[in-house]
């Protein structure tokens, strides 16, 4: 029957995928996966702050400058929110990837202990980030 | 003989994907314990500059222990966008792409990291 064709949903796009209200579980995953990309697309520079930093004396006075004066077109605040960027990234990931080995390791598949620690990862990813980011900006 | 592949593939029991998913949650262990290690040695007493930064990683352990996370950090990631990759780009031309510039992307920047990790 053609109309029962065409009323077939068909294959699912993103339009249709931003349309269902994602639990805070999907958002602890789609995180996930954002944060690994982030690191990933940024690990030359991640190299470069690793090689500033330990190479030398002289290497480890442009490395601290770039957070000061910047790096190239990038102003100073701008290095900063970038490593504060990785910061979260890193913090999310690695907090993410614990309840993921802990729930591989457990079997704890439940939907409340899905949700109760996925609001766990979130709290501790954000509250651990405001801490450094603080440091990073000199608030303390 | 039987038929094993197209559409009489034998779906169960062939462990598809197990090695991947085993080594994501190995090299993340590994991982993880080096942060810990690295959070010890930074935490230490005395103000963290140049030097004790440098010293950190000047220990032939501490360099040997590096040198396998940056190899685990590689292939971690590698198993994360090839999930990235496969999940999101259809074409079979362009996700080999995209697959052969995260292998030159990684293996480039993991043999800086070595480089840098050994001159020290």
């Amino acid at each position: 029957m053609p109309e029962m064709t065409r009323a077939r949903p068909g294959t699912m796009r993103l339009i249709d995928a931003v349309k269902y209200r994602l639990p805070l579980a999907g958002v602890v995953s789609i995180l996930h996966r954002a944060s690994g990309l982030l690191m990933f697309v940024l690990l030359p520079f991640i190299v470069w702050l690793f090689d500033t930093s330990i190479s030398s004396e002289i290497s480890y006075e442009s490395f601290t400058a770039a957070f000061v004066v910047g790096l190239g077109v990038v102003p100073g605040w701008g290095v900063k929110l970038v490593v504060l960027a990785l910061i979260w990234a890193f913090l999310h990931h690695l907090i993410a990837g614990v309840r993921h080995v802990w729930m591989d390791a457990t079997h704890s598949v439940s939907k409340a202990q899905g949700q109760s620690s996925a609001v766990i990862t979130l709290a501790a990813s954000v509250l651990l980030t405001v801490a450094l980011g603080a440091k990073l900006f000199g608030l303390y | 003989m039987t038929v094993n592949h197209g559409s009489k593939r034998l779906v169960v029991g062939a462990h598809y994907g197990l090695r991947d998913w085993l080594s994501q949650r190995v090299t993340a262990v590994l991982m993880a314990l080096f942060t810990l290690v690295l959070i010890v040695q930074v935490l230490m007493p005395g103000p963290l500059g140049y030097d004790r930064w440098a010293g950190i990683f000047a220990a032939q352990w501490m360099k040997v222990l590096s040198f396998v996370v940056f190899v685990a950090l590689a292939w971690h990631a590698w198993v994360g966008m090839r999930d990235i990759w496969m999940d999101y780009v259809k074409p079979v031309g362009m996700r080999l792409v995209l697959q052969v510039a995260t292998l030159v992307w990684l293996v480039g920047c993991t043999g800086w990291a070595v480089q840098v990790l050994w001159r020290l």
